[in-house]
């Protein structure tokens, strides 16, 4: 890798990155400090960090100021089996019903759990045509990150900040700085978009895109699909970034024709001709450079309780004997204390259950990815396979393609969309010492449920571990 | 929001980096609708055993950090998911000020929308401030916000750097959104001029 800051000068006047762009066309207002008045285009809603919000706009006879701007959805704590029953946790039932309530109190667009167009936020933004390219793009959720790949700046927010967003339609920013990420060259076969983005992970470290938007470039970006895309600026906030950025191409423009929210027409024409202006100028100055290739990835899978605890499938789980700084030494001690695991070859260690969804790897062409494994092929006695399509529309696709089929005749669990076994607020979460090869973009302590232990990988690293019953080289199994 | 201003009391050390906010509070104790008495569930991983018993080792079960007010750690405090949750079920265990070398953006972004003031010093820093905590319910830190200072237990002052705009909203304990408010006819004039040049803007509609 090559990596260097970068200082103003030489710079064409008026060189502006896409980042500058997308902020520049939403700046309302400058205000004290560094802060700026910002415009949100689209507010996606859903259950868990939003209640508070609702609350204090009624609590100070405030109003949603654009509901016509917001999008609604249950995904967080919705159970992936039994649709025709009601929620059975109390909780869970309770925040979806209060969802439910707010929703119809302050008039916001909702998608209900029994509509086929329910699923992941971040898996359905996109595939409405509600995320669209040179948008301003918030949720209370930190993988909204995800939208960044259609070329919209994109970032999750907290609570207080949902409230903002729902009574004014702006937020008060402080502007991030650039960071452009280079991959060169093609990815070799088998090596995905979770690949490249777990790589990126590993080398600039969890806390190397904190302060920063990341935009994606190079051959092997602009070689990825959307869903491709999608999952790694997904993946942005796992190094600290606030967002990452994919400029718009035909490949974009592409994927956004004729869905049901996107322009339609002459409209379409106009919107592509914007969007088409929504790429870094020729010497734009990015604060901070990095430069990979892509030659140098492998299928990736973690080892520890932080995302860029990570190695090729074939790499080996890092000895802390040899690591000379102390609090470094420790951490890593107590990663492989809880993952239960020693220095040595990852490969061959078993695992207990497999998860493929998330709004990381929950797309049908993650599902492809998982069945083409699958097929003819058999879950290892002993493994628990789940796969939660991302969407009710995805799932629909799915069946229509057969896929639902090929991965239960091998023993996959087909469930229902939702956020899952991600983050483990509904029922399918590890039990204590579990061990789980996970499509998700979180291995941290008790993600999954307490106790359980998560290694993160592509969608066919996931599938491949399903069949074998233990980790292994998805290679061997395309 | 309650303001902050100046702070004196017992800080707590928790010498480990990467504190995400799944460890800082769990997605189960998310299906919660107000954003009071989360305290209990806070840092539940390292706090509890299996069975729900306190682990005598952790550092805020111990008898000199249970009424901490000022938890230091390393770097990257906060990383992980956006959950506003974990300020919350800080600030009603009662710790108002996080100082750690670094912190993840939103987690940093959203103390200062509930009153906690997150302190970024020097990893060094952070280590020696850790060290004073070994003199138990006698480190007694103080931070300054109006002169951005931290007092250490022997009077030293540490300078730290903050945002105008950040400082002055905690000094004051300002509503956000009643400010952002006061600017509604910019927002106006923002949405005419925007409407009018991008027509292909469309709403969101569920219509099919």
């Amino acid at each position: 890798m090559t990596s260097k800051t970068n200082t103003p000068g030489g710079v064409p006047a008026g060189s502006r990155t896409l980042f500058d762009k997308i902020w520049d066309a939403h700046l309302v207002e400058t205000l004290t400090g560094d802060a700026h008045l910002i415009y949100i285009d689209r507010h996606l809603v859903h259950e868990v960090t939003s209640p508070q919000a609702f609350e204090g706009l009624r609590v100070n006879g405030r109003k949603v100021r654009r509901p016509d701007a917001t999008l609604a959805v249950p995904d967080h704590n919705v159970p992936t089996a039994n649709r025709d029953q009601e929620i059975s946790d109390p909780e869970s039932r309770l925040q979806v019903a209060t969802l439910v309530t707010n929703v119809a109190e302050f008039g916001v667009p909702f998608i209900p759990l029994n509509d086929v167009r329910q699923g992941i936020v971040h898996v359905i933004g996109p595939e409405q045509g509600a995320s669209l390219p040179g948008m301003t793009i918030v949720c209370g959720d930190s993988h909204t990150s995800t939208h960044g790949a259609l070329g919209a700046l994109a970032f999750g927010i907290g609570t207080s900040e949902v409230e903002h967003v729902l009574a004014t339609q702006t937020l008060v920013q402080m502007k991030a700085k650039s960071m452009r990420i280079r991959v060169e060259g093609a990815l070799p076969p088998g090596v995905t978009a979770k690949d490249m983005a777990l790589y990126i992970i590993g080398q600039i470290g969890t806390g190397g895109g904190t302060g920063y938007v990341i935009e994606y470039a190079g051959e092997a970006v602009r070689s990825l699909d959307m869903a491709g895309r999608m999952t790694l600026c997904n993946l942005s906030i796992e190094s600290g970034a606030r967002a990452g950025l994919v400029a718009p191409d035909d490949v974009t423009f592409t994927y956004i024709e004729g869905r049901p929210m996107a322009p339609k027409g002459e409209a379409f024409t106009a919107a592509v001709a914007y969007w088409r202006t929504l790429v870094s100028d020729e010497g734009a100055h990015f604060d901070a450079e990095h430069v990979f290739q892509a030659s140098d990835i492998a299928p990736m899978i973690t080892w520890g309780t932080s995302p860029e605890a990570v190695i090729p499938v074939g790499g080996s789980i890092p000895d802390p004997a040899v690591e000379p700084d102390a609090a470094r030494r420790a951490n890593l001690q107590r990663m492989l204390e809880y993952m239960d695991l020693k220095p040595g070859p990852i490969r061959e260690i078993p695992v207990d259950v497999v998860f493929i969804g998330s709004c990381t790897n929950a797309r049908i062409e993650d599902i492809r990815a998982a069945a083409a494994v699958a097929r003819g092929r058999t879950v290892a006695s002993g493994v628990r396979a789940l796969v939660v399509p991302g969407s009710g529309l995805v799932k629909q696709a799915a069946e229509a393609e057969g896929l639902d089929k090929v991965l239960t005749e091998a023993g996959f669990e087909w469930r229902e969309p939702g956020c899952s076994m991600c983050l483990g607020m509904n029922e399918d979460k590890l039990t204590p010492g579990q061990r789980c090869v996970s499509t998700s973009n979180r291995n941290f302590e008790g993600r999954q449920g307490p106790g359980g232990r998560t290694h993160l990988a592509s969608p066919a690293m996931a599938a491949a571990a399903a069949v074998a019953g233990r980790i292994v080289d998805c290679r061997e199994y395309a | 929001m309650r303001p902050f201003t100046t702070l004196t009391g017992v800080a707590a050390p928790l010498p480990m980096a990467n504190v995400d906010t799944d460890k800082i509070i769990p997605a189960r104790f998310l299906k919660t609708l107000t954003r009071a008495g989360l305290g209990k569930a806070l840092f539940d991983g390292l706090r509890y055993d299996a069975d729900g018993n306190e682990i005598p080792d952790f550092v805020l079960n111990k008898p000199a950090y249970r009424k901490a007010e000022i938890l230091i750690a390393l770097d990257n405090f906060g990383c992980g998911s956006s959950r506003e949750h974990a300020p919350w079920a800080l600030d009603d265990f009662g710790l108002r000020c996080i100082i750690a070398p670094s912190f993840a953006d939103i987690f940093y972004n959203n103390c200062f929308k509930n009153g906690l003031l997150p302190v970024v010093l020097p990893r060094a820093v952070c280590e020696q401030l850790m060290e004073d905590t070994s003199l138990g319910a006698n480190a007694r830190v103080t931070v300054d916000l109006e002169r951005q200072v931290v007092v250490r237990a022997n009077g030293e002052e540490i300078p730290f750097e903050i945002d105008a705009g950040r400082k002055e909203a905690l000094l004051s304990g300002q509503d956000e959104i009643a400010e952002t408010l006061k600017a509604a006819p910019a927002i106006d004039r923002f949405e005419t001029q925007r409407t009018a040049q991008e027509p292909w803007r469309t709403p969101i509609s569920l219509e099919s």
